[in-house]
C-alpha cells in the first residue's frame, strides 16, 4: 500500500476527493462551504474575547472558568469542537502554548496555526530554551517573571489572556481588540501600543 | 461509564516509564520527556475517550485528564528550561507518589 | 538517561536537541488552496464519524521519519486521510488506482 501513499499529494487529492464524493461521504459543495467557514475564523475572534476580559471582570471571570462558554458568548461557534482553556498571564506569571506532539492550536478562536507554531524547532524549543524561542520575536520577559509553557497535548486547546498594556485606559473595547494579535494569544509576544 | 476522579489537585505524580512504541504500532498523548518524570496535580479537566484506541477506531474507554505541573529544569543539561511545564496526562499514566 | 536516548516517535519533538538550534520562522506564510481543502476534508471526515482526529494523528505518526521532516504540513494530512480512507474500507486501493488513473 505504501507506494500509493507516496503519490503526490495534488492528484492524491483530486482521486481522493472525486472517491469520497461518488461514494456520497460529501458533496464539492460542502467542501466549499467548509473551507469558507474556516476561513472567517481568525485571531480577531479571540482578540475581542481579550478585549473584553480587559474591560468586563465578570466576563474575565467566565473566560477562565469556562473559555467554551466565554466564546459562544461572543457568538463563536464551539459546538462539537474540543474545550477551550484560557490562560491568565500576570504579572508574575507569562504563559506559553505549545504541542510538542502535532499542532493542536485553538482554532475555533485563533484561526488556522500559523506556519511557526507547527515547526519542528517551535516544538522542541518550547520546553527547553522558550525564553530564546520567543527572543525570535524580540520578546523579552521582565526579570522575575515566572515562565509557564502549556503542552497542549490532549483534549483541550489553549490560549492565553494577555495583560493588558499601560496607557490603555479608558480605551474601547474595539480599540483594545485592535492591538490584540496571534502571538499574544499563544505568549510568543506581549501585547503594546508602541 | 464514568470515570472517577481520583486523584485530588496538589497530588504528588509519577509519570509511568513505560514505551509503547517499542511494542508496537500506537497513538501516545504522553510526550517522551516526561515519562518517568514527578510533578503535582494542578486539577481535573474532565473525561475524554482514551485517545489510544480512538486512533485505531477502537471502542474507546473513558479515562480522566488531569493538568500536570511539572519543574522540567532537572529535565535536561543544557538550554533554560521554564519555571513550570504544564502538560494534560491521562490517568492511566500516572501514579501516586511518595 | 539523557532524554535524547529515549525511545521516542520521531513526531514527539519535544526538548529533541537536533532542533534546538533551529531558528523559527516566524513570517506569516499563506495557505494554498491545497493546503484548505484538505483542511476542509478533514473536518468534514471527522463531523461524519469517518476519521477521528486520533486516527488522523496516527497515521501521521506512522510516516518513516525522512519523508516526514520532507512533507508539508499538509501533505502529512493528505496522506494521512488517503491511509485511513484504505484502513476504513471507504474505498479500496483498487478504486483509488483507477480514480487517479483517471486524474492522470
Amino acid at each position: 500500500m505504501s507506494d500509493i501513499l507516496e503519490t503526490p499529494s495534488d492528484r492524491l487529492l483530486a482521486a481522493v476527493r472525486g472517491l469520497l464524493v461518488a461514494k456520497g461521504v460529501m458533496t464539492t459543495d460542502e467542501i466549499a462551504e467548509r473551507i469558507r467557514i474556516t476561513d472567517g475564523g481568525s485571531p480577531a475572534q479571540g482578540a475581542k474575547m481579550v478585549a473584553k476580559a480587559w474591560t468586563n471582570p465578570e466576563y474575565k471571570a467566565l473566560m477562565l472558568r469556562d473559555g467554551t462558554a466565554a466564546a459562544e458568548m461572543l457568538a463563536i461557534p464551539m459546538r462539537g469542537l474540543p474545550p477551550l482553556g484560557v490562560l491568565e498571564d500576570t504579572a508574575e506569571v507569562h504563559n506559553l502554548v505549545v504541542c510538542t506532539l502535532c499542532s493542536c492550536y485553538p482554532r475555533a478562536v485563533l484561526g488556522y496555526p500559523p506556519f511557526w507554531f507547527k515547526s519542528a524547532a517551535y516544538r522542541a524549543r518550547a520546553v527547553r530554551d522558550p525564553r530564546g524561542l520567543i527572543g525570535e520575536w524580540g520578546t523579552v520577559l521582565p526579570e522575575g517573571v515566572k515562565l509557564r509553557v502549556v503542552d497542549s497535548t490532549a483534549d483541550y486547546r489553549w490560549m492565553v489572556l494577555p495583560r493588558r498594556p499601560e496607557g490603555t485606559e479608558g480605551w474601547s473595547e474595539e480599540q483594545l481588540a485592535a492591538i490584540v494579535r496571534e502571538g499574544d494569544m499563544i505568549g510568543v509576544t506581549i501585547p503594546s501600543i508602541a | 461509564m464514568i470515570a472517577p476522579v481520583t486523584l485530588q489537585p496538589g497530588t504528588k505524580v509519577r509519570v509511568k516509564l513505560d514505551w509503547p512504541e517499542t511494542r508496537g504500532p500506537c497513538h501516545i498523548r504522553t510526550p517522551h520527556y516526561v515519562r518517568g518524570e514527578t510533578g503535582v496535580v494542578e486539577r481535573h479537566l474532565g473525561n475524554f475517550p482514551n485517545p489510544e484506541d480512538l486512533a485505531f477506531a477502537r471502542p474507546a474507554e473513558v479515562k480522566a485528564l488531569y493538568h500536570v505541573r511539572f519543574d522540567p529544569k532537572p529535565f535536561w543539561k543544557e538550554g533554560v528550561a521554564p519555571e513550570e511545564l504544564v502538560i494534560e496526562i491521562f490517568e492511566h499514566w500516572l501514579e501516586e507518589a511518595a | 538517561m539523557e532524554k535524547d536516548e529515549l525511545p521516542r516517535a520521531m513526531h514527539d519533538m519535544g526538548g529533541v536537541s537536533k532542533f534546538m538550534c533551529d531558528p523559527v520562522d516566524t513570517e506569516p506564510h499563506a495557505l494554498t488552496d491545497f493546503d484548505r481543502e484538505v483542511d476542509a476534508i478533514r473536518q468534514l471526515l471527522g463531523m461524519r464519524k469517518v476519521m477521528s482526529v486520533d486516527e488522523m494523528r496516527r497515521a501521521i505518526e506512522a510516516i518513516p521519519e525522512d519523508l516526514y521532516l520532507r512533507m508539508s504540513y499538509y501533505q502529512r494530512w493528505m496522506r494521512s486521510i488517503t491511509d485511513n480512507m484504505l484502513v476504513r474500507g471507504v474505498f479500496t486501493e483498487e478504486e483509488l488506482r483507477a480514480a487517479l488513473e483517471q486524474v492522470g
